[in-house]
């Protein structure tokens, strides 16, 4: 078998066929998380609390278990104690234990015979709280005097006399920061903040769960990660993990919000207790926007130094981040990347993981990265405005490219920041005339991809076509992508493919599609089995011919002899092998089972245009660029299309979504009317440039391209208002109230 | 929650009227089943309107005014040439509420009594000079549209009165309305302020004007100052000015997750201003 | 449960009976009595779209009216956009501009797209940015559904 060196001209990827599941999602058909019916099904609903804080003293369910149609309660009782570490932080992010930590966190769950009833029910448990001092913000969280979520929460990495909320510490970097800033001639400091953002997919937390007495089960779930559900569900309740069986639904977004449990055990917890009936649950818009993922809010101070021609000589950043009552806020994350498009020689990064009465933040697009950006890339921009610098050429300068040592550590490969922004410059955008009270921004942002456990099957059937099997949900496009890197592998058009997303009895371990891996990763699975199937199908043939397998080179769909030296033998092509493998040796089907580390960030840069309305502080999006690195693109339209998503998401956490905690403690906003996602008149055409500069670390030279694209726009809106009004806000959102206050401060001094 | 479906507002007012629990009227719903669907309000008695003969109907009235179904749901206040040649202003305050899709539900009537104070419908009722006719157990009464409104959530009406009946008076000649309203995106949002100006012209000059702000107190209001400070003007800069003091003036605001006090104050002057060279601009006959 | 109520309509051209609790919404009955999953619940108080139908021809939220108020109405969702396997020019052209990334909002979509298109079959893209701007889609920052209704929209007129 000869694939090696397949690099020339594709057949296939960088196509644009027709999803396969397109037809299923056009019509209705397609079964997301709430679209489960089964007989004798139970509905379930959550008793959430309305404290931010409180100590649980007593549930009373007697009311409830008196409505005609209840079936059971579950509290924390019914689940297991001596839990530890996450599994711990789930199990009383699931359901709280002695005390409420925010509001809208489970504090017991009812299953009934409608909807309806268990809905009815949920409000009869009679809950006793005492209701204790709460707080909701990252810095107020820190200072002494604050209340305590939880003692004894810090890791070893906290040092001595920091407050108990404070339960992570970091601090990283490299080089003499004293150097640094003596050799810049321009010193910024200033300090950031972001508040926190849902992921706002459109679909509701949906499962459905059944177990019986015996542990043993099945969910139906709308989730990035069915194993990683299976895990957690199982740790939860102190089960086998094999024990539960778990089916992915189509999934309705995700963001990253979809990788962890937030209430999917309740349903295999009321399902047990009612005597193993199938129990559904759905959530309200409300109930997602209280007690799942966002992300996490940060308060950020940066300092940086830089010469008059533009190189960065040092820099410094602390960054405090809240993720919610348990640990888990991205700082980590945030330190890492936050100065990592750049080569600068003197980097230090502080963190602190701090803990406030707000929900377990998950995982957001890119989590951790987009506060930074904000931080590092408006810092930047307000030193070229000071030193009269070009805010492309002097990103140029310093950016990090192949060969350069990261500020994380590691040295990048092959990269594309450069060319991600000489794409930029290039652009017509950038040419675009700009009237009064209108700016243009410009910022660049990473995201360091990911690989992970990853399991896939490829199967030949009878008549050469082929099924491959992975285990990532395809949120965005991913059958397509799998299909087409299959049909390239086997030389066979991309319609003799078809993909499955398998449950968790089908495959080994699989991570979600997160960390923008599933292309990577499972493409690279899908492409790895399809080689031995191809291996296999070469052997056949070999056989056949009665010559050795090393003389069988494989070619558009076909065995042929590799040379004249390897006899006269026609071409067997995929068919003729799979219509008679059933005699000669048996099916054929393929495997990959591994953690492939090639991954390979993807830098972007984008550039927009606004217009601020100078008496109202109303921010128009008037143009918009994303330029960013693929690798190598599957399917190009849906990798515009993640540009497109994450350069909306990003708009929307820059001008107008937050969390916004009452005095009470209690959101203010768990609704999409005040919850301000982007609508679709509030944005332009978002123009697209798909940068390649393949990764070697795939066959095809994939970089996951999903997450990148939400990183540049908090700063590039910032910088686009900077530029239309004078102003450097230095705050998320920027919104309206926000920016006429700013204008008229600004305007009161001068 | 029992569902009614009366035939006359008669009946209509018959069952609010004996009803012990919450009551609550449905005609578009756009309000009542969000309350519904977030726990915060649950009928026992929910009595649908839609059954009344007449009330999807509008038509207009000998001296050139209009009557308005309490029914009718905003796409088809929107679509109707007629109305909104004439009331542009009340028509496009209508049409700011919501989705398309809550467009095709709400009614002007609901957005009254539903009684925010940033209901988008109402500053434009108030400078149109709306009344309404209300029925209830005992007859029914006329009430202009500025009387019903009493705070947030809250309204003049008695205990089994409804809204029956919705007049909008004759337009006339050389007059113009207005609505804007500011909100942080360009559409679905809760106003954080609105203004509505309602103005006739003699040639140039103002003769007869009503301005009103919405999500700046308690109630949508008609801000009489700011009328005055137009009246007799060219709409030159320095009556607009004087209008948008006038307009801020009038704010009582609160600080709230949709805007600050400051804000609030701010933008009404600017809103006034912007909605008034709008209505002077179709009052002389403009386009639009 | 003597509280439920009978109702009967027609759904996509066929005639449809159910029972419903007074509180529950033409969503909740679609779904949950019909099983017509296709229209699906975002938020469930008239902000995403995602539940658009039409009833009488009118686009409206099937959360934002009951079940019980469904009685002799014209009720359109999405499983009855495409006529049997021909799919409408909306539903080729959302797959042709890969114009769907999750899909959860997509039905929602094509259902307010086709109501905009009988009454406008040539609008703008501004008008067809505010007419969809109460259908939220988190995926897609709307560049490629625009492109593909304001595509099936120039290939309908010349159908016509």
């Amino acid at each position: 078998m000869a694939l090696d060196g397949k690099t020339s001209e594709y057949k296939q990827i960088g196509s644009t066929p027709d999803r396969p599941d397109g037809l299923d999602k056009v019509t209705g058909r397609a079964r997301y998380g709430a679209d489960i019916h089964v007989p004798g099904m139970l509905h379930g609903a959550v008793v959430r609390s309305p404290h931010a804080h409180a100590k649980i003293i007593k549930i009373d369910a007697t009311k409830a278990l008196a409505l005609k149609g209840v079936k059971a309660v579950v509290t924390r009782a019914d689940f297991p104690e001596g839990l530890e570490g996450e599994d711990w932080n789930l199990q009383e992010n699931c359901m709280a234990g002695e005390k409420a930590l925010y509001d809208g966190h489970a504090v017991a769950a009812v299953a009934a015979t409608s909807a309806l009833i268990a809905r009815d029910a949920a409000k009869l448990v009679d809950v006793t709280y005492e209701v204790l001092p709460h707080v909701t913000d990252v810095d107020a969280a820190m200072q002494d005097g604050a209340p305590i979520i939880r003692e004894g929460a810090a890791d070893y990495s906290v040092p001595e006399g920091m407050h108990p909320n404070v339960v992570r510490y970091f601090d990283t970097g490299r080089g003499d920061l004293d150097k640094g800033f003596a050799d810049a001639d321009l010193v910024v400091e200033r300090s950031y903040t972001t508040e926190a953002a849902h992921q706002g997919y459109i679909e509701p937390h949906a499962c459905m769960g059944q177990m019986g007495a015996d542990g043993r089960g099945e969910m139906w779930v709308c989730t990035q990660g069915h194993w990683f559900i299976r895990r957690m569900s199982t740790a939860v309740l102190g089960i086998e993990t094999t024990n539960i069986r778990v089916t992915p639904s189509e999934i309705g977004g995700g963001f990253g919000g979809k990788t962890t449990i937030t209430f999917e055990p309740l349903s295999l917890a009321l399902s047990r207790a009612a005597g193993g009936k199938p129990v559904k649950m759905v959530m309200s818009r409300a109930e997602v926007l209280r007690s799942t993922g966002p992300t996490a809010s940060a308060s950020m101070d940066i300092k940086m130094g830089m010469t008059k021609d533009g190189k960065i000589t040092a820099a410094h950043g602390t960054f405090r981040m809240q993720g919610g009552a348990f640990p888990g806020a991205p700082v980590d994350v945030t330190t890492m990347l936050a100065f990592a498009n750049y080569n600068i020689e003197h980097v230090h990064h502080i963190g602190y993981d701090v803990l406030t009465n707000r929900p377990k933040q998950a995982a957001y697009r890119a989590p951790g990265a987009p506060m930074a950006a904000f931080a590092v890339e408006s810092t930047i921009d307000e030193m070229c405005r000071e030193l009269g610098l070009d805010p492309i050429n002097t990103r140029l300068k310093n950016a990090a490219r192949d060969g350069t040592r990261s500020t994380f550590g590691p040295k990048f490969g092959p990269i594309g920041l450069v060319e991600s922004l000489e794409a930029a410059r290039d652009h017509p955008n950038m040419q675009a005339p700009l009237g009064p009270n209108q700016g243009r921004g410009i910022a660049s942002g990473y995201w360091m991809n990911w690989g992970g456990e990853t399991s896939a099957s490829v199967a030949m059937s009878e008549d050469g076509t082929v099924t491959v099997s992975v285990g990532t949900p395809d949120i965005g496009g991913s059958r397509a992508s799998m299909a087409l890197m299959a049909a390239e592998a086997f030389g066979i058009k991309y319609e003799d493919v078809r993909v499955n997303i398998s449950d968790t009895g089908a495959l080994g371990v699989n991570e979600p599609t997160h960390g923008s891996r599933a292309t990577y990763a499972s493409g690279l699975a899908t492409i790895k089995a399809a080689e031995e199937c191809i291996g296999k199908m070469c052997q056949r043939a070999a056989d056949k011919w009665g010559i050795d397998v090393d003389a069988v080179t494989w070619e558009d769909g076909a065995a042929k002899p590799s040379g004249p030296n390897a006899g006269d033998h026609d071409p067997l092509t995929i068919g003729e092998i799979c219509a008679e493998m059933g005699e000669t040796g048996g099916p054929i089907s393929g495997h990959y089972e591994g953690s492939p580390t090639g991954f390979s960030g993807s830098f972007g840069t984008h550039v927009v245009d606004v217009e601020v309305d100078p008496e109202t502080g109303h921010t128009t999006v008037l143009r918009y660029l994303v330029v960013q690195d693929a690798g190598k693109a599957i399917h190009p339209a849906y990798v515009e299309g993640q540009f497109q998503g994450g350069a909306a998401q990003g708009i929307g956490w820059a001008l107008n979504e937050e969390y916004i905690y009452g005095e009470d403690g209690r959101l203010q906003n768990p609704i999409f009317l005040d919850y301000r996602i982007p609508v679709a008149s509030d944005l332009p055409m978002i123009d697209t440039v798909i940068v390649e500069v393949p990764n070697p670390g795939h066959p095809y030279g994939v970089r996951g391209v999903g997450e990148t694209g939400i990183t540049p726009p908090l700063p590039a809106l910032a910088n686009a208002i900077r530029s239309a009004t004078g102003l450097r806000l230095t705050g998320l959102p920027m919104t309206p109230p926000k920016i006429l206050a700013a204008l008229k401060a600004h305007g009161d001094n001068g | 929650m029992r569902y009614h479906t009366p035939d006359s507002f008669g009946d209509a007012a018959a069952i609010a009227a004996s009803a012990t629990g919450i009551t609550r009227f449905l005609a578009g719903g756009t309000d009542v089943l969000v309350q519904l669907r977030s726990d915060l309000v649950e009928p026992d008695d929910l009595i649908d309107i839609k059954h009344i003969a007449g009330v999807k109907e509008i038509t207009q009235r000998s001296d050139g005014g209009w009557d308005l179904g309490v029914a009718v749901a905003g796409a088809e206040m929107t679509e109707h040439a007629g109305l909104s040649a004439d009331w542009p202003g009340l028509v496009e305050g209508m049409d700011l509420i919501g989705s398309t899709q809550v467009q095709g539900r709400a009614t002007l009537v609901g957005n009254l009594c539903n009684a925010s104070p940033a209901g988008d419908g109402v500053p434009a009722m108030m400078t149109a000079g709306v009344t309404l006719t209300v029925t209830g157990p005992n007859g029914s009464r006329e009430v202009a549209v500025e009387d019903v409104p009493a705070g947030p959530g809250k309204t003049t009406l008695a205990k089994g009165e409804l809204v029956s009946a919705v007049h909008i008076p004759a337009r006339g000649d050389n007059a113009g309305d207005a609505y804007l309203r500011f909100i942080p995106r360009t559409e679905m949002d809760i106003a954080v302020v609105g203004c509505a100006v309602n103005l006739r012209l003699d040639g140039d000059t103002v003769v007869e004007a009503r301005v009103a702000l919405g999500a700046v107190a308690p109630t949508a209001r008609l801000v009489l100052a700011a009328a005055e400070a137009i009246i007799g003007t060219t709409l030159d800069d320095a009556a607009l000015e004087a209008l948008a003091s006038a307009a801020s003036a009038a704010c009582q605001p609160i600080d709230d997750k949709r805007g600050t006090i400051e804000f609030r104050t701010d933008v009404a002057g600017v809103l006034a201003k912007r909605a008034a060279k709008i209505a002077y601009g179709r009052a002389k006959g403009d386009a639009a | 449960m003597s509280n439920k109520i009978h109702v009967t309509t027609t759904v996509n051209g066929d005639e449809a009976e159910f029972l419903c609790d007074p509180r529950e919404t033409l969503l909740d009955c679609l779904r949950d009595r019909l099983h017509m999953t296709g229209v699906k619940e975002g938020c469930g108080t008239g902000d995403c779209g995602a539940c658009s139908v039409t009833v009488d021809g009118r686009l409206v939220c099937s959360c934002l009216m009951l079940g019980a108020e469904a009685e002799g109405k014209e009720i359109a969702t999405v499983e009855g956009m495409a006529d049997g396997d021909a799919l409408h020019p909306l539903q080729e052209k959302f797959i042709e501009h890969a114009a769907l990334q999750c899909g959860i909002c997509t039905p929602g979509i094509l259902v307010a797209s086709e109501a905009l298109l009988k009454k406008n079959p040539d609008p703008t893209e501004e008008e067809l940015r505010y007419w969809l701007a109460g259908n939220l889609c988190r995926c897609t920052g709307y560049d490629k559904i625009i492109r593909a209704v304001m595509d099936a929209a120039a290939e309908m007129r010349e159908a016509s």
